[in-house]
C-alpha cells in the first residue's frame, strides 16, 4: 500500500477513489410523510415489512433494500467482494437475517448511529487499498424495534423529552466500485470516542455533539482546510440540541460551519408537524438521508462535496442502568463529485 | 471544557417542558379518568351493590378499558400528552402490563411473555408490597404496642 495515503493524525486520502457506482434507500411512512419523502426509493406503508416481529421487520427492510439496489443497478450478489453493515439491534439480528440468502461475504458492524460511516469507510478503503473491486456499504433502524432495545415496550404510556430524538425507520445501501461511478470517496476520517460523562439516554445529541466536533475538527486538520472547502458538512443525528452544541464548540476552535451545517436527523422529519422532539436518529437516518438527497444532490451537481459526518452515541440499556455514561463517535467521509 | 463545565453547557442548551404546563395535563386527564371512575362507582352503588363489589367491579371495568386501549395504540399516545396523568390510575399499571403482554407474546409465553409480562409493572409491585409490610408494622406498632 503506497504510504502517502496516510495523513495527518487519523485521515486517509486515497490515491485512488473508491466510486459510489449506485445507491438505494427504503424508509417507514413516517419518514415517507416527512420532508425527503419523495427522494427514498421506496416508502413501505406496513411497518412490519411483511415480517411477523419487530426484529425480522428490520431484516425485512434490510432484505428489501438491497432487492432495491440491485433491481437499480445491473449488480448482481455474486459481484459482490464483500458487505459492511449493521443495525442497533442485539449482536446485529436485522443484519444477519436481512443479508444471509444473498450468500455475500459479510462484515458486521457496530457503530451505534454512526454504523453508515464506518461501514462506508471500511468499503471504500478496501477498494482504495485494492482488497476488492466491488463492496457494499448499508445500515439500517427500525423505530420499534429501537423502541424494543433500548426504552420500553411501544404501547407503554410515557412522556418523551423534548430532547429526545425519534429512531427512523430506514435502510440506505450503497454500492462502492473501484471503475466508475456517480459520486466518489475520496478520504476518511474515522473518529475516535468522545465522553463528556452525559448520562442522559434521551439527550443524545449532547452524547454525541463533542465526537463530531472532534472528528470534524481532526479532518480540517489533518487535510489542512477551510470548512468553507465543503458545500456541506452533514452530521448524522444530533438534532436540534446537538446541531447548537456542534456548532458552539468548533466555534470555540475559531471554526465556524454554521452557514453549511447540516444534520440528517432534522432534514428528515418535520417537527412541528409530526412531532418528532429534538429529530430523527438510529442508523437509518443517515444511511436514509445518504442514500437520497445527499447523494442526489451531489449526483445532479447540486453540491460539488460533502463532509459526511454519521453520528452514534455508545450505550446499551445495561450499561445504562449500571450508571455508565454514554460516549460518542462520530466517523467522517469525504464524497465528491465526479 | 472539562466534564461539570460541559452539562451546565448542555442544560443550557436543551429545552425542557414546562413543569406547570405537564402538571395541569396530568391534572386535567388524570382528574378526568378519576371522575369517569367515580360516575361508574356512583351508579353501581345506586343499583345496589356494595362500596366493597362496586369497586372490585369498577376496577375490572377501568383494568379491561386501559388494556383495550393500549392494544388499540391509544394509551401511548395519551401517555405521551398526559404524563403522570395517565400513569398513577390504576389504568397506568394496567398500561404497563398490557404493553409489555403485547410487546414481547412473540418471544414465546414462557421467555416472552411469562418472564418479561412485569417488566415494568415489577417494581411497583415489589416495592408496594415492601412498603405496605412497614405500613403494617407501623400500624401494629402505633396499635398494640404503645
Amino acid at each position: 500500500m503506497n504510504q502517502t495515503q496516510i495523513i495527518g493524525k487519523a485521515s486517509l486520502s486515497f490515491n485512488k477513489p473508491a466510486y459510489i457506482s449506485n445507491y438505494a434507500s427504503v424508509v417507514g411512512q413516517l419518514e415517507g410523510q416527512g420532508p425527503l419523502g419523495k427522494l427514498f426509493d421506496c416508502v413501505e406503508k406496513d411497518p412490519m415489512f411483511g415480517g411477523t416481529t419487530w426484529e425480522e421487520a428490520e431484516s425485512f427492510l434490510q432484505n428489501q433494500t438491497l432487492r432495491t439496489l440491485f433491481k437499480k443497478s445491473s449488480l448482481k450478489p455474486t459481484d459482490i467482494r464483500y458487505i459492511f453493515a449493521g443495525d442497533l439491534l442485539g449482536q446485529l439480528i436485522a443484519s444477519t437475517f436481512g443479508i444471509i440468502n444473498y450468500n455475500m461475504p459479510f462484515f458486521g458492524l457496530y457503530g451505534a448511529c454512526s454504523t453508515m460511516g464506518e461501514s462506508l469507510a471500511l468499503a471504500s478503503m478496501t477498494i482504495a487499498g485494492g482488497f476488492a473491486d466491488k463492496t457494499i456499504a448499508m445500515a439500517s433502524s427500525h423505530f420499534a424495534s429501537a423502541e424494543k432495545t433500548f426504552r420500553f415496550p411501544l404501547g407503554y404510556g410515557c412522556q418523551r423529552k423534548q430532547c429526545a430524538t425519534w429512531t427512523v425507520t430506514g435502510c440506505g445501501a450503497v454500492a462502492l466500485d473501484s471503475k466508475e461511478g456517480i459520486a466518489k470517496i475520496t478520504g476518511i476520517t474515522p473518529g475516535k470516542m468522545v465522553d463528556f460523562g452525559v448520562k442522559e439516554s434521551d439527550n443524545m445529541g449532547a452524547c454525541m455533539a463533542p465526537a463530531a466536533a472532534d472528528t470534524i475538527l481532526t479532518h480540517l486538520t489533518d487535510f489542512n482546510l477551510n470548512a468553507n472547502y465543503y458545500d456541506k458538512i452533514i452530521t448524522g443525528d444530533l438534532g436540534y440540541v446537538g446541531q447548537t452544541i456542534l456548532i458552539n464548540l468548533l466555534k470555540q476552535n475559531k471554526i465556524d460551519i454554521s452557514a453549511n451545517h447540516m444534520d440528517c436527523g432534522i432534514e428528515i422529519f418535520d417537527n412541528a408537524n409530526q412531532g418528532t422532539g429534538s429529530g430523527g436518529s438510529g442508523c437509518g437516518c443517515s444511511a436514509s438521508t445518504l442514500c437520497s438527497m445527499i447523494l442526489k444532490n451531489i449526483e445532479n451537481k447540486v453540491w460539488k462535496r460533502v463532509l459526511f459526518v454519521p453520528t452514534g452515541a455508545l450505550l446499551n440499556p445495561i450499561s445504562f442502568n449500571e450508571g455508565k455514561s454514554i460516549p460518542g463517535i462520530a466517523h467522517a467521509v469525504v464524497i465528491e463529485e465526479v | 471544557m472539562n466534564n461539570q463545565e460541559y452539562a451546565k453547557y448542555v442544560k443550557e442548551v436543551t429545552p425542557a417542558k414546562s413543569l406547570w404546563l405537564n402538571m395541569l395535563k396530568a391534572f386535567v386527564i388524570g382528574g378526568i379518568i378519576c371522575t369517569i371512575a367515580q360516575f361508574i362507582l356512583n351508579y353501581l352503588i345506586s343499583m345496589d351493590f356494595s362500596k366493597e363489589d362496586a369497586a372490585g367491579i369498577l376496577n375490572i371495568i377501568l383494568i379491561g378499558f386501559a388494556v383495550i386501549f393500549t392494544g388499540l395504540g391509544y394509551y401511548s399516545k395519551l401517555g405521551n400528552f398526559a404524563g403522570a396523568g395517565t400513569l398513577v390510575p390504576i389504568t397506568g399499571f394496567a398500561n404497563s402490563i398490557a404493553s409489555a403482554t403485547i410487546e414481547y407474546k412473540k418471544e414465546g409465553y414462557v421467555f416472552g411473555v411469562g418472564c418479561k409480562i412485569f417488566t415494568i409493572a415489577g417494581p411497583v409491585i415489589l416495592y408496594g408490597i415492601v412498603s405496605s409490610w412497614f405500613a403494617g408494622l407501623i400500624y401494629y406498632i402505633v396499635n398494640y404496642v404503645i
